[in-house]
Parts: structure tokens; C-alpha cells; sequence
């Protein structure tokens, strides 16, 4: 008798070994419900080397516009494509009005063209066109960093 | 009692789990600072607005245009001369800081303009070497009046200015970087 208690007048204290565990489980739980918004670019931009970059801070503002040879099946690559989120525009008018609703939206927006360093001028001009009677005058060209020059 | 006494040492031996949660946290807060989401680099440009038919372009005495010409062949054309692209740099050098000294150069730093015009069927790498060099000797110009001022690069002076102020250096050598329309290639 006189055993239980001493047992009972022993302070209770919440067990806090599964918090880590609750943590986890929440973590694991945002991890799987957030979605990235994904781009799956159809064509291949391998970017030319510079050195005068500038680095984008204010990625909220950038939409970007690929350009270069179109992926095909079995490692080919075909025509230069022009590719807007996520569908290749066949009709290069259609940027003005693509751009122009993006420009609505974001007064401040910049456009990256990342282009494949094999394409040729033609086609990057095209879209500049486009870009200029949209009124989106902010450009990039998406360059990388020359690595044998540092 | 003494048996009872012994038993009950040896039921509160626990490895305390309480900063199982913090090693967590660390391992997390490690995670994210160690993470780079990758910047995007590039030439910034910005494009000359759609061209109205009432006002014509601002005239630009011949003097004060350095031209860029880049054929298909890859082929540079500087100031009327075959050149090549290493050798953009310092021309765009002396062009911008030529202050009037040189009749074939610019009469001002705020004046200077060069000009880059490519073929439709000109190699896009070619066009972004030509774009570069041209930047960096603007980059060069900035960062010795940087220097001037007493901060050691120019990129240190603009985030010096993140909090507001003019962009004094901007001001006094403004690159002026014009893309001309291409000729329609054949």
C-alpha cells in the first residue's frame, strides 16, 4: 500500500520523445503536398559563355523564352522551336499578346531568352520584334559563366 | 526496502529524447543554407521602344557611332574595318573616352553610342561575344571611376547604392548599346 503511493505522488511529465517524430511527420507531409511548378522545356538551350553577367535577384519578375532546336524522339533534335511556358508557339505573332498579358500583370517584368548558342540571329530577332511592340523592353540574354576565363 | 530501493534507480535511467527536436531543427536549418536555388545570369539589355512613325529617331552624327557589323560568316566589320571580336574592347575604350580628342571618336562619353548590327544567319555565340566585350569595357569604365571614389568595383558601389541615390557613375558613362535591325540575309 504504502508502495503505490509513493508511485502516485511521483510528478507527471508529458513525454516529449515523439516530437521530433510530429515534426517530421509535418515536414514530410509539406514536402509532399507542395507542388513545384515544373517547366518541361521541348527545346535544347545550351547557353552561350560570358563574362559582363548581371545576376536576376528579383526571379518574381523574369518569364522566360527558350529558343533553339526542338527535342525529337531518339536523342535528334529538329527545326528551332520558340517555347513560352509551356507550349511551343508556331505563330511568333502570338508573343505580342502573350507578353502584353504578362506585362499587365507585372509592370516590371523581364524577359530572359535563353537561347541555344548554335542558333542563329534570325530567329532571336524575330522575337525581339515581337517583344518591342509588346512593350516588354526588358531583356536578358541568359548567359552562363566562362569558367576558363577566372 | 533496500532491493525496492535498487530496483527503482534503474527504472529512471532515460536517455533524454527532448533535443531529439533540436537536432532536427539543425539538420533542417542546415539543409536550407546549404541549398543554392540557382541564380539566372545573364546580359541585360533593354530594347528600344517600337519606333512611331511621327517622330523620327534622334539623329546621331557619325562621329559619335561606333559601328559593330557581324556578317554570317562570323565575319567582324568595326568602324568600316575588318577586325575581330578581341579586338572590340579597347575600341569601344577609346570611342567612350575619347572626349573629343580624336575626330574619328566619340565627342563625349554621354554621347557615344555603338552600334551592333548581325545578319539574320549570324551565329547567336558570336552576337553574345560581341555583346560581352562591349559590356565589359563598359565594366572596365565603371569600376576604375569606382575605384576613384574609393570602393574597390563598381558592383560594390551599386549595392552601396541599394538604399536609394543616384547612380553618379551611371550617369557620367552611360553605355548606350543600340541593337540595329538586321539585314534580311539571303
Amino acid at each position: 500500500m504504502a508502495h503505490f503511493t509513493k508511485k502516485s505522488k511521483a510528478k507527471p511529465e508529458i513525454s516529449t520523445a515523439s516530437l521530433p517524430d510530429i515534426i517530421f511527420m509535418l515536414l514530410i507531409f509539406f514536402m509532399v503536398t507542395t507542388v513545384l511548378r515544373e517547366q518541361e522545356v521541348q527545346v535544347r538551350t545550351t547557353l552561350p559563355e560570358a563574362e559582363a553577367l548581371t545576376k536576376i535577384e528579383q526571379k518574381r519578375y523574369v518569364s522566360y523564352v527558350w529558343m533553339g532546336p526542338e527535342k525529337l524522339p531518339m536523342n535528334r533534335f529538329g527545326d528551332t522551336k520558340v517555347q513560352i511556358d509551356d507550349a511551343v508557339i508556331e505563330d511568333l505573332t502570338n508573343i505580342r499578346s502573350i507578353m502584353y498579358r504578362k506585362l499587365s500583370e507585372q509592370p516590371r517584368l523581364i524577359v530572359s531568352l535563353r537561347v541555344d548558342e548554335e542558333s542563329e540571329m534570325g530567329v532571336v530577332t524575330d522575337v525581339q520584334g515581337e517583344l518591342r511592340k509588346a512593350g516588354t523592353l526588358r531583356i536578358s540574354y541568359s548567359s552562363r559563366r566562362d569558367i576558363s576565363n577566372i | 526496502m533496500s532491493i525496492l530501493a535498487k530496483k527503482k534507480k534503474r527504472d529512471g535511467a532515460e536517455i533524454p529524447t527532448s533535443s531529439m527536436a533540436d537536432i532536427a531543427f539543425l539538420l533542417l536549418i542546415f539543409f536550407l543554407v546549404t541549398t543554392t536555388i540557382d541564380v539566372d545570369t545573364g546580359i541585360g539589355m533593354t530594347l528600344p521602344p517600337e519606333p512611331d512613325e511621327t517622330t523620327p529617331p534622334p539623329p546621331v552624327s557619325d562621329r559619335n557611332m561606333l559601328k559593330i557589323l557581324i556578317n554570317a560568316q562570323g565575319q567582324v566589320l568595326l568602324e568600316d574595318l575588318p577586325s575581330n571580336v578581341g579586338q572590340i574592347r579597347g575600341e569601344v575604350l577609346t570611342h567612350v573616352q575619347n572626349n573629343g580628342a580624336d575626330a574619328r571618336y566619340s565627342d563625349s562619353p554621354s554621347k557615344a553610342v555603338v552600334s551592333i548590327k548581325t545578319d539574320r544567319l549570324t551565329p547567336y555565340n558570336l552576337y553574345i561575344q560581341t555583346l560581352d566585350e562591349v559590356w565589359m569595357a563598359y565594366f572596365e569604365i565603371w569600376d576604375t571611376e569606382a575605384r576613384s571614389l574609393g570602393f574597390p568595383s563598381y558592383i560594390e558601389y551599386r549595392s552601396d547604392l541599394e538604399s536609394g541615390g543616384e547612380n553618379v557613375i551611371r550617369e557620367k558613362w552611360p553605355a548606350q548599346v543600340s541593337l540595329a535591325e538586321p539585314d534580311p540575309g539571303n
